[in-house]
C-alpha cells in the first residue's frame, strides 16, 4: 500500500493473484476474484432484489475498501489545506498530497514525477489544460492537429474549440472495417501537424491502437503526441516512455479511485514553456497590480485548493492495483473478454453483434453490443431489472457512432472484480430482453 | 421483473413493432421539425400538416428506443384529424402526465447509500401538479403512464411531443421549417 504513508496496516492487503500459471490469454494468471469482490463493499448490494452485476467500469469503476479507508482516514485524522501551512496537520496533508503525486508518477513511468504530474479534476480537464495552455500558445491559424474517428468527446471538443476560435485545422485518422485505426494514410496526414491527439484505448470499441508506432511517426514529422489514457491507464501497464507520449491524460475514478481527480502528465520542458491554465491561489509566485508570475511546477497548473483527499484515494487505488499487478488484471480481463465473446456468440449467434475487434489482441475489456433490433436503451432497461449495469447511448463518441452507422450501442465493460458469472448474468438478461422484444 | 411490465405495456410494444403513421410528408406544405435527445442520440422527425386550424396529417421518422418510437406512434394516432387547439391541450395533458411525479421519484429500490430509505413517494401517490391528469381522457396514451416510474426514460416519451409542439408553433408564426 502506498497511501497513506506512515499509516501502514490500516487496510488489508488486496487479494493477490496466484502466479502458478503464466501464459497467454487462454491460461492467464488466476485472479482470486471472489476475494477481490469482497474488497468492494458495493458489490454486496442488490438491485431490484437481484445481485448487483456491475459491467460499466469503462464509465466509472467501483472502489475497494482500501481506497475508502484511506480517504476516510485522511479526513478523520489529517485534513488541512495543503501548501503554506506551518502546523503539523498541514505538513502531513502536504506530504500525503505530494506523496500521491510521486505514486502516480511512478505508476506511469514518469521520468520526473515531482514536476510532471499535474492533478486536475478529471481526464477531460487534463485534455482541456493541454489544449488551453499548450494549444493556445502554440497553435495558430493554419496549424493542424491530427485526431481520430474513435476519440471520446473529451479529446475532440477542446480541439474543436481551438479550431473555432483560432482557425486550427483538424485532420482525422479513420476507423477501418475491423474497428482499428486506419493508418494507411498517416504519413500524408501527419505531415505538417503540430500535435497528434489519440486515445490509447477506445471507450466504445475497446480497440488499443498501436500508440507507440503512431507516436514514432508523429515525432518523425515533428509533431507532439497526446494520449487520452482514460481507458487504458486503469487496465494496461503504462510507461509514458514506451508509449512515446508527450502528454497523457487520465481519471482516477475509472481506476478504483475517487471522482473529482484526474491527471495530466507532460514532459517537463513542455510544462515549463506552457502558460498557466486556471488562475487563482496556489498557482502564483507573485501577484501585483500589473500582473502575476506563475508558480513553479507542478503547482503552476493547480489553481485553488486541490483535491487532497482524492489524491490520497488515488494513491491508495494505485497501491491496490499494484498489489495485484496490472499484467494480471489485464490477463484476467482478456480471458473474461474471450469468455464473453464465446458465450454471447454461442447463445445468440448472428442476433448479437459486437462493435470491436474480434479476439483479444490489441483490445481491452469493452464490448459494445447490438442485439437484434432491440434499442440499446431498452436493453439496458431490461438488464437493469436483472441487476446488470451496462451503459447505453453514444458513449460521448458521436463521430464514431456515425462511422458505425448507429445512434447508440449497449456497452458492457469488465474489470478485475468481474468474473464468468457476471458474463453469464449478462447473457441471461439479454435472453430475457430478446423474449420481451421478440419479433411480432 | 417487477416494474418492467409497467413500462413495456402490450400497447407500447405493439406500436413499437408496428408503428402507425411512420413516414414523411412533402414539406411544404407540411412542417418538418427535428427533435433530438442529446442524452442518448435518439432523433425524431415530425411532419405535421395544418389546414384551417386542423392537424390534417402527421407522419414521423427517425430512430429511437421503444418508448420514443411508440410514443410518437401513439401521438400520431391521437392527434391526426384533430383541431390544433385540442392537440395543444393533449400535448399539455400528456406532458403533465409525464412530469407529475418526476421530482419526488427515488430509484427503483427506494434506497440511497448513506441516507434514510426514501419514503417511496411512488407514481400512485397524489400529484401536486396544478394540472390533474385523467388517464381516461388519454385513451391508449395512458399506456405510457408507467414511464414516470423510470425517470431517465421520460425524455424518450416526450421527445416527439415536444417536437410536435414546436411544429405547431412554427406553423402558427410562419417561422422556420417550410
Amino acid at each position: 500500500m502506498t497511501a497513506p504513508p506512515g499509516r501502514a496496516g490500516t487496510a488489508p492487503a488486496p487479494a493477490r493473484p496466484t502466479t502458478a500459471s503464466r501464459g497467454g490469454a487462454e491460461h492467464p494468471r488466476h485472479l482470486d476474484v471472489d476475494a477481490i469482490k469482497k474488497d468492494f463493499p458495493i458489490l454486496a448490494r442488490t438491485v431490484h432484489g437481484r445481485r448487483l452485476v456491475y459491467l460499466d467500469s469503462a464509465a466509472s469503476s467501483q472502489r475497494p475498501q482500501q481506497v475508502l479507508d484511506a480517504m476516510d482516514d485522511y479526513y478523520r485524522t489529517t485534513h488541512a489545506n495543503v501548501h503554506r501551512g506551518v502546523y503539523a496537520l498541514a505538513e502531513e496533508a502536504d506530504r500525503l498530497y505530494e506523496t500521491a503525486r510521486l505514486t502516480v508518477g511512478r505508476f506511469i513511468g514518469a521520468p520526473d514525477p515531482e514536476h510532471e504530474v499535474i492533478f486536475t479534476k478529471n481526464a477531460t480537464e487534463a485534455v482541456n489544460l493541454a489544449a488551453a495552455a499548450w494549444g493556445r500558445a502554440n497553435l495558430h491559424r493554419g496549424d493542424a492537429v491530427l485526431l481520430t474517428d474513435m476519440e471520446h468527446h473529451s479529446n475532440l471538443v477542446p480541439w474543436l474549440m481551438l479550431a473555432e476560435e483560432h482557425g486550427v485545422e483538424l485532420r482525422w485518422l479513420g476507423v477501418d472495417d475491423d474497428y482499428r485505426l486506419d493508418l494507411s494514410d498517416i504519413e500524408r496526414l501527419v505531415d505538417g501537424v503540430k500535435l497528434v491527439a489519440c486515445t490509447s484505448m477506445s471507450n466504445v470499441l475497446g480497440t488499443v491502437p498501436p500508440f507507440s508506432h503512431i507516436a514514432e511517426v508523429a515525432h518523425r514529422a515533428g509533431a507532439l503526441v497526446l494520449a487520452d489514457g482514460a481507458q487504458s491507464v486503469p487496465h494496461v501497464r503504462t510507461d509514458v516512455g514506451e508509449l512515446g507520449a508527450d502528454f497523457l491524460a487520465f481519471s482516477a475514478h475509472k481506476m478504483l479511485g475517487p471522482t473529482g481527480i484526474g491527471v495530466l502528465w507532460a514532459r517537463r520542458e513542455l510544462l515549463e514553456e506552457m502558460p498557466a491554465f486556471l488562475g487563482g491561489g496556489g498557482m502564483i509566485r507573485d501577484v501585483r497590480h500589473d500582473g502575476f508570475s506563475p508558480n513553479l511546477l507542478p503547482w503552476k497548473f493547480e489553481a485553488g485548493t486541490p483535491p487532497i483527499a482524492e489524491a490520497v484515494g488515488l494513491g491508495a487505488a494505485i497501491g491496490y492495483l499494484e498489489g495485484i499487478g496490472l499484467d494480471a488484471v489485464h490477463d484476467h480481463e482478456m480471458a473474461l473478454t474471450a469468455y464473453a465473446q464465446r458465450t454471447l456468440h454461442e447463445r445468440f449467434g448472428d442476433d448479437l453483434r459486437i462493435f470491436g475487434p474480434p479476439g483479444t489482441d490489441q483490445r481491452g475489456g469493452v464490448l459494445s453490443l447490438a442485439f437484434r433490433d432491440v434499442h440499446p436503451h431498452d436493453l439496458a432497461q431490461v438488464l437493469d431489472q436483472a441487476g446488470v449495469c451496462i451503459r447505453a447511448g453514444h458513449h460521448c463518441a458521436k463521430p464514431l457512432m456515425r462511422r458505425l452507422g448507429v445512434n447508440a450501442t449497449a456497452r458492457a465493460s469488465v474489470y478485475l472484480y468481474n468474473d464468468e458469472s457476471d458474463v453469464d448474468a449478462l447473457a441471461d438478461a439479454l435472453a430475457e430482453a430478446g423474449s420481451l422484444f421478440g419479433s411480432p | 421483473m417487477t416494474g418492467l411490465e409497467d413500462l413495456y405495456r402490450e400497447i407500447i410494444l405493439d406500436h413499437y413493432r408496428s408503428p402507425r403513421n411512420r413516414g414523411e410528408l412533402p414539406a411544404p406544405p407540411a412542417r418538418r421539425v427535428e427533435g433530438f435527445n442529446p442524452l442518448c442520440g435518439d432523433e425524431v422527425v415530425v411532419y405535421v400538416q395544418v389546414e384551417d386550424g386542423n392537424v390534417t396529417d402527421l407522419r414521423f421518422s427517425g430512430q429511437g428506443c421503444s418508448i420514443s418510437q411508440s410514443s410518437a406512434s401513439l401521438m400520431s394516432a391521437a392527434v391526426k384529424g384533430k383541431p390544433v387547439d385540442q392537440v395543444r391541450d393533449l400535448i399539455r395533458t400528456f406532458k403533465a402526465m409525464m412530469s407529475v411525479h418526476e421530482a419526488s421519484l427515488g430509484d427503483g429500490d427506494g434506497r440511497h447509500p448513506g441516507g434514510p430509505a426514501s419514503n417511496g413517494a411512488g407514481p400512485d401517490g397524489s400529484g401536486d401538479d396544478a394540472l390533474v391528469v385523467d388517464p381516461d381522457a388519454l385513451g391508449e396514451l395512458a399506456a405510457l403512464q408507467g414511464v414516470v416510474k423510470f425517470p431517465v426514460r421520460i425524455k424518450c416519451a416526450t421527445l416527439s411531443w415536444n417536437t410536435l409542439a414546436q411544429g405547431l408553433d412554427e406553423a402558427e408564426t410562419g417561422s422556420p421549417g417550410s
